[in-house]
Parts: structure tokens; C-alpha cells; sequence
């Protein structure tokens, strides 16, 4: 198998504050990974490295088998790595199809082909409808949903969702892992970080627990619950 | 070039610095306080010394007496100007706080020059007028007292802020204004506060400057930009940055003004800047 | 695409004409005025407006581009119109030599770093003798005509340039506004972060930016050194004419294509109704007008006129503003 992410022996310090230490794994194509932990754990930081935002410290990260370790989050949309943002980051005065055209422009510059890929996008996840209006107006699940349509746009291989799931009621949930599996049908890995259990575990190919900045856990979601390791980090937070 | 030449020039720089350093300082607590940039800062300092100025043409006040009721005029002007405008654009976009503040500057610069003339006035003869000498260096009276009345105010405000509880309420909504809130911190009353305090050092600035700065509407201008290098050079937010900073900055100023002619002093000030926030953007002790 | 484009061929037809309804010479040259402030506001908006990257400091370029038209020309003679675009392309180089670290910078840190930038320029220029220093440089008027691009006679042929300098300049931004260029600004001014997540290289397309915004408003300084035929640092690298620019488009609505005219024209007005009433801006009371229109745009319509306008239309139509078309 040859792997489409890899994560070797990754660290990210901030001055004396260990965010991540020693943490490998690898996504396969069309792999989706869940990335969970408690609160403080490292999750979002190990995934600004990965997506360009964060400079690792020390270890290496390798994409589609090239060296990838501290490339800047345009290179690395470049390269298929697509992400969105835990605090939603919708450009908020432009509309739905608009914001997805940003990211569909990357790839061809026509304007016409860009917004026409973008309102595939915008189908797929459900926002069709949506598409004129400006993103500021829409609600929180749209807007999550508009950031997974604009990471869409940019053809990605591997897409990185963070805390999609926060907040939503079981409804919104469903609607969500139900996208997530339209995705993984499309042949694009997703490094899933969430919270919400319900959400990530029925999905997840291999759950990575994280706790202290270190992976203390790697397996199907079977094994991850029952993992004494887990356990204990999960119900030692007091 | 003598030493006596060198010292003089460098004691003359650190004079100025220090009330470089007292402005810096205004400035620095309300950035670190609500992480907004004050361009009218300079007109406070303006405000302070016409008041000096008026006092003392009209009622033959000397400066340095009416230096405490200046302090507290500006300081209502402060609080004034958080209570009417800031408060508005506390949440709006960045683009809205700028043009705020920068409406602010252009409006004082206009009231000034409508109600007091462009002319240029001077405080002629006070109390603190006249040289001091110190062997082989010569130094103006009102410099000296200018430069001790600004580490008095610093030291004023550093005490305040690190030895009182209403400054440590001070301290807390600049480093966590949610928590600050939760722990029964009033956030709005912290901000009059900290617009109150920065309007005052400026306005004693202003005062202590007035015995030997000539005033004018458009005066603070010279001392807005220099008090933006202080305050990137000194850490942004960090009032024991910008002491050390509006020193260093004084001196660079005179030094540097000497030495490659006194028409280019703002233009290395300003290259000072440039250089502080493109190497070294957090300044020498702020935060991030 | 017919309704777009009927108002904008209404309103030049308009601007071709009005000389022959408005003959009074200082009417005339109040319009000039007003188009050359409105061309100087909608280049500063490609920046400042489309992508967000304000800048107060945008005399550096005005000053640089009538200086160096004026001193190609008293130097070498070199004809004004070369001299223009040779101003526009030094201005261009400085801007992407200031611009290249400067970016680096947000929000209002960038804002300082563009006024130092500019009053450093003022400095030096006003301490170099070989431009002339603070006495300025006086232009050649001797030889007239459009060649010479110098009119004793009658100011009417500078109306025409003005507005075509102001046509290529708002047709420009429009390009820009309708290409990928105007999706990547507004991303980059809304979202940074966002925009690189999308593959926006923010530094590359902050330079666009600026290259044009500098080398239209650059231009415009050779137009008004040869229309003065007098320039000096304190004419054209004021920060008090920063402002001036950056407020047309503030005041009219930063980031609509012809917000930065509407502003220019109530801005212009205004200097013109209290230079009337109150003789001369040595009074301060445009200062305080401006002041205030600063203040009230700031802090109630941060989208200016234009945006004031939108949101009053889309309530009359019934609806929520903000939910129409984002264009």
C-alpha cells in the first residue's frame, strides 16, 4: 500500500510548550483517519502542520511520496491538500458560489469553468440552492458545509475536516457523516478531527488517539474503544 | 567629534526619549488593553499642551502647576472620546477602528487650528526656564525637567498598574478580557479607563513639552509617528517596553541627527520603525 | 450585460458634454478637480478596497510619478506622455520593493509602515537638491499644444484628459473587479488565512495589486505637474494628500467601482463650499468637516455612500440586505 499521507516522527514546540512529539501514521487513498483526543491534546496543531499553516519542529511529512515538511498552505493546496477550519472561515461578504469559485480558480483561471465547477461543488454538498447568497446569511451548519464545498473545489486528494460536527444536532450529524461518505466514495482520503463520537466512529477507517501531544493509540474504532490507553486518557481528564 | 560633544548629544537624546517614552507608554496601554491603534494619539499630547499654553497666557498659571489639572482634562477627554466613539467600534472590522481613530485626529487637528489658529505659540519664561551646566555640557532647564517629569509618570503608571488592584483589573482585561469579565471585571469601565490614562500621558507629555516645544495644531503629528516607533520597537502592549524603547529611540533621534544632519532625524526615526517590525515584530518585550 | 453597460455609457456621454453646458472656467476646473481626486481614489481602491491592504502613504506614488515625468522632461526633454509611463513604472518597481517585505505586516502595523514609507520619501526629497528640494521644480510652459501636454489658453483640453485618465483608470479596476483577480482580492481582504487554505498566494497577488494601484496613481501626478506646472514634496508627497485619496474611496464606499468617484466628488465639493464660505483651508474647517465625515462613515457606514445606498434599496425591495446577489 502505498501510502498517500505520512506523518514520520512529527514534533511542533511553541518556545517551551510541546504541542506534538514523535507522531507517525500514514492515510491511504481514499482512507478516512479519525483524529481524536481530549481537549488539548494537539489535534488542530497537528493538523496546521499538515496542511502548511504550522512548521514542524522536527519529524517529516511526505504527500503523494514528496517531501512536503513545512511547505506553505498554498503549496500544499497546490499539491491536493484541502482543509477547513474549526472556527468557520467562510469569506464572509461574498456569496456561496463565490467563496467555492475561490478555490475552484486554482486549478484554471476562466471564470465561467471556475464558477461552473464551483456549483458542482455546491450540488454536492448540498447548497445548491444557497448559491447567491452571501455567506455571512447563512447559518453555522451551511457555512460548515460551505467550507467542506470550497475545500471540495480545490480537487483535492486528502481533506482535512476540522470539528465539522461541533454544535450540530443529530440530524445535522448524520447529514454530515452521510456527506463524509459521499466524499470517500469520490476516491478523496479525509483526517477527520472531532468530538463528536457519533459522528466520527461509524465512519472511520482507523481512529488516532492523541493525549499530550503524543499518539498513545492506532486502530479501528473497535479497538480504540477499548483501549485501556484510551480509556484512561479520556476519564483521567477530570 | 569630542566626547563632551557625544555625551551632550546622547544625555540630550535620552531627555527627549523620556518623553518619547511617557507617550509610547498612553499609547501602549490602550493597544494592550482592546488591541486598538490610537492615531489620535498625538492630539491628546497636542490638547495638553495648549491647555499648559492657555493657562498660562490667560491666568499666568506656570506649567508645571497646572501640570495635574492638565492630566486630569485629558484624561476626561479620554474617557470622553472611549465613551462616544471608541465604544461604537469596539467590535467593527479593523478597516472601521482605523478610520475611526483616524477621524478622531483629523477632527482635533481641525477644531485646533479653527478655535486657536495655525500659528505657532510658545510658553515664554515660565519657572523652568533657562540652562543648567554640568561642566563642559549645557542643558536646557526645561528638557531636564521635562525628562524627570516623565520618568515621575512613568513610574506613576507603572506603579499603578503593578501595585494596585484597579491596575491589576487593568492588567487582567489586557491579558484575557473574557476571563477578566467572568472574575466581575467591568470591561467597559476597564476601557474608559485605559482611553483616560493613555489621554493623560500624552496630555502630561504635552504639559511638560509646552516649557520649551513651540505649539501648534498640527504638533502632534511629529510626536504620533515617533511614538509608533516606540511603541513597535518596545513591544506592542508592553509599557516597560516602550520606557526602555522612547529612550533608545530619543537617542537614536538626536544621535543619529547630529551626525547625518537634522532634516533627516524622522526619516531615520521612520527607518527605525521599518526595520523594528519587519525583523523583529514583536518588538523587544511584547507579546506576539 | 446590456443593463450594465447603458448607465456607464450615459454618464460619459454626460461627462463629453457637460463642458459645453458648463462654460465658466473655475466650473470647469472644479471638474477637473473632482475626476482627477476620483481617479487617484478609484487607483488607491484597487488596493485598499478590493484587497483590503490599506495604505496611507499613496502620495509616495503620485509624487513619484510627477517627478519623474517633470525631471525627464527639464532634464532631458522627454515628452510628458513617455514621462508618464515611465512614472508609472518606477512607481510600480518602488511599489514592489516597499510592498515586497511591507505585506508581510497586517492591519493597521501595515498601515504605519505605508505613512513612514511616504514621509521618509517627503524627508529625502525634501533634502535633495538635485530635484529641486523644498523649492520645488517649476515645468516648461513656453511650448504648448498636446505634445507639449501644456494648455495656457484654455483649461478644457485638461478636462478631457482627466477623463480619459479616469475612464482607463476605472475600466481597469473593472477588469480587475470581474477576473479571478477581484475573487482573489476579496478573499485575501475577507479571509486571509482562508485564502492561502485555497492555494491564494497572498504576497504575489498583494503585489498585483499594488502595481497597478501605484502605476495608475502615478499617472495622475504627471497630470497634475504638467496642469500646475509647479510641483515641490509638499504639494505632492504630502501625507495631509494620503489621506485625501484614501478618503474618496473610505467616504464613497471602499471596494465599489465607483465609490471612490462619489466620494471624490462630495470630498471636492466640500473643499470648494468652504474655501468659498470660510476663504481658504487655513480656518481648519474643512479639517473638521472631513473629521467628522471620517467618524460617521467609521463608525455608522463603514461601506460608505455606496454601501449606505445598497443596503437602503434593498430594503425598499423587501429584503434583508446582504441576501441579494454577492454580484
Amino acid at each position: 500500500m502505498s501510502a498517500l499521507l505520512e506523518v514520520q516522527g512529527l514534533g511542533k514546540r511553541f518556545g517551551g510548550l510541546v504541542a506534538n512529539l514523535d507522531i507517525t501514521f500514514a492515510i491511504a487513498p481514499a482512507q478516512i483517519i479519525g483524529l481524536i483526543g481530549p481537549n488539548g491534546a494537539g489535534k488542530t496543531t497537528l493538523f496546521n502542520c499538515i496542511a502548511g499553516f504550522y512548521p514542524p519542529s522536527e519529524g517529516h511529512i511526505l504527500f503523494d511520496g514528496r517531501e512536503v515538511t513545512g511547505a506553505a498552505p498554498d503549496k500544499m493546496a497546490m499539491l491536493g491538500v484541502a482543509r477547513t477550519f474549526q472556527l468557520v472561515r467562510t469569506f464572509s461578504t461574498m456569496s456561496a458560489l463565490e467563496n467555492v469559485t475561490v478555490a475552484t480558480l486554482l486549478h484554471d483561471k476562466r471564470l465561467s469553468i471556475a464558477r461552473e465547477r464551483a456549483m458542482q461543488a455546491l450540488e454536492f454538498c448540498g447548497l445548491s440552492r444557497r448559491a447567491s447568497v452571501v455567506a455571512a446569511n447563512l447559518t453555522v451548519a451551511e457555512q460548515r458545509r460551505l467550507e467542506v464545498a470550497r475545500a471540495l473545489g480545490l480537487e483535492p486528494k486528502l481533506l482535512l475536516l476540522d470539528e465539522m460536527m461541533a454544535g450540530l444536532n443529530p440530524a445535522e450529524v448524520q447529514e454530515a457523516v452521510a456527506l463524509v461518505g459521499r466524499i470517500q466514495s469520490r476516491g478523496i482520503a479525509c483526517l477527520i478531527v472531532e468530538h463528536v463520537m457519533e459522528g466520527i466512529m461509524p465512519i472511520a477507517d482507523q481512529i488516532v488517539v492523541l493525549d499530550y501531544g503524543r499518539k498513545i493509540a492506532q486502530g479501528t474504532p473497535a479497538e480504540v474503544r477499548q483501549d485501556p490507553a484510551v480509556i484512561a486518557a479520556y476519564l483521567g481528564e477530570a | 567629534m569630542s566626547v563632551e560633544i557625544l555625551l551632550q548629544t546622547l544625555l540630550s537624546g535620552v531627555l527627549i526619549g523620556l518623553v518619547y517614552a511617557l507617550v509610547a507608554v498612553g499609547l501602549t496601554l490602550i493597544f494592550g488593553v482592546m488591541d486598538i491603534v490610537n492615531f489620535a494619539h498625538g492630539e491628546f499630547l497636542m490638547l495638553g499642551m495648549y491647555a499648559s499654553f492657555w493657562l498660562f497666557a490667560l491666568y499666568a498659571l506656570d506649567p508645571i502647576f497646572t501640570l495635574p489639572f492638565t492630566a486630569l482634562l485629558l484624561f476626561a477627554v479620554g474617557a470622553a472620546v472611549y465613551q462616544t466613539v471608541i465604544r461604537r467600534i469596539i467590535h467593527a472590522s479593523m478597516l472601521a477602528q482605523i478610520f475611526s481613530t483616524f477621524g478622531l485626529m483629523v477632527l482635533f487637528r481641525g477644531l485646533a487650528q479653527f478655535l486657536w489658529k495655525p500659528d505657532f505659540r510658545s510658553v515664554e519664561n515660565s519657572l523652568v526656564s533657562g540652562t543648567v551646566t554640568l561642566g563642559a555640557l549645557q542643558f536646557g532647564l526645561p528638557q531636564i525637567v521635562a525628562g524627570a517629569g516623565a520618568i515621575g509618570a512613568t513610574l506613576f503608571i507603572w506603579w499603578f498598574l503593578n501595585r494596585t488592584r484597579v491596575g491589576a483589573a487593568l492588567e487582567a482585561t489586557a491579558a484575557d478580557r473574557e476571563a477578566a469579565q467572568l472574575m466581575g471585571i467591568p470591561t467597559q469601565r476597564m476601557f474608559t479607563l485605559a482611553w483616560g490614562i493613555g489621554a493623560a500621558c500624552a496630555g502630561v507629555a504635552g504639559a511638560l513639552l509646552s516649557t520649551f516645544y513651540p505649539v501648534f495644531p498640527e504638533v502632534g503629528a511629529n510626536f504620533v509617528l515617533i511614538a509608533f516607533v516606540v511603541v513597535a520597537l518596545g513591544g506592542f502592549g508592553s509599557v516597560t517596553g516602550a520606557f526602555f524603547a522612547g529612550i533608545i529611540v530619543g537617542v537614536v533621534e538626536v544621535v543619529g541627527g547630529f551626525l547625518i544632519g537634522p532634516q533627516l532625524k524622522l526619516a531615520l526615526v521612520l527607518f527605525l520603525y521599518l526595520l523594528v517590525v519587519l525583523l523583529r515584530p514583536q518588538g523587544l518585550l511584547g507579546r506576539a | 450585460m446590456i443593463k450594465r453597460i447603458n448607465p456607464f455609457l450615459v454618464v460619459f456621454a454626460a461627462a463629453c458634454a457637460a463642458p459645453l453646458v458648463v462654460t465658466n472656467p473655475s466650473h470647469q476646473n472644479f471638474l477637473i478637480l473632482v475626476m482627477m481626486s476620483a481617479q487617484l481614489g478609484v487607483a488607491w481602491n484597487i488596493l485598499g478596497g478590493y484587497a483590503g491592504q490599506v495604505s496611507f502613504g499613496h502620495a509616495a506614488f503620485f509624487g513619484i510619478g510627477a517627478y519623474t515625468s517633470t525631471l525627464l522632461l527639464i532634464q532631458f526633454g522627454v515628452s510628458p506622455w513617455i514621462g508618464m509611463v515611465a512614472g508609472g513604472t518606477v512607481a510600480m518597481i518602488f511599489a514592489l520593493l516597499i510592498g515586497w517585505p511591507c505585506f508581510k505586516l497586517k492591519g493597521h502595523y501595515f498601515a504605519i509602515a505605508t505613512i513612514a514609507v511616504a514621509e521618509i520619501l517627503q524627508v529625502v526629497f525634501t533634502n535633495w537638491t538635485s530635484v529641486g528640494s523644498a523649492v520645488g521644480l517649476s515645468l516648461p510652459m513656453q511650448q504648448e499644444g498636446l505634445k507639449a501636454f501644456v494648455f495656457n489658453a484654455s483649461k478644457l483640453p485638461y478636462y478631457y484628459i482627466a477623463l480619459g485618465l479616469l475612464i482607463g483608470t476605472v475600466l481597469a479596476a473593472r477588469t480587475i473587479e470581474r477576473s479571478f483577480l477581484g475573487h482573489y482580492f476579496r478573499a485575501i481582504k475577507d479571509e486571509p488565512e482562508a485564502a492561502r487554505s485555497v492555494g491564494v498566494n497572498l504576497t504575489r497577488y498583494k503585489l498585483v495589486a499594488i502595481s497597478v494601484s501605484s502605476f495608475l496613481t502615478a499617472a495622475g501626478g504627471t497630470l497634475y505637474a504638467q496642469k500646475e506646472l509647479f510641483i515641490d514634496p509638499a504639494s505632492v508627497m504630502a501625507t495631509s494628500l494620503s489621506v485625501k485619496i484614501a478618503l474618496a474611496s473610505i467616504l464613497g464606499g471602499v471596494g465599489s467601482l465607483f465609490g471612490p468617484v462619489i466620494g471624490a466628488g462630495i470630498l471636492t465639493s466640500i473643499e470648494e463650499v468652504t474655501r468659498q464660505i470660510f476663504g481658504g483651508s487655513g480656518r481648519g474647517t474643512d479639517l473638521i468637516l472631513y473629521g467628522l465625515i471620517i467618524l460617521v462613515v467609521a463608525v455608522y457606514y463603514p461601506n460608505g455612500v455606496v454601501g449606505g445606498i445598497k443596503a437602503w434599496g434593498e430594503r425598499l425591495a423587501g429584503r434583508e440586505p446582504g441576501s441579494g446577489s454577492g454580484r
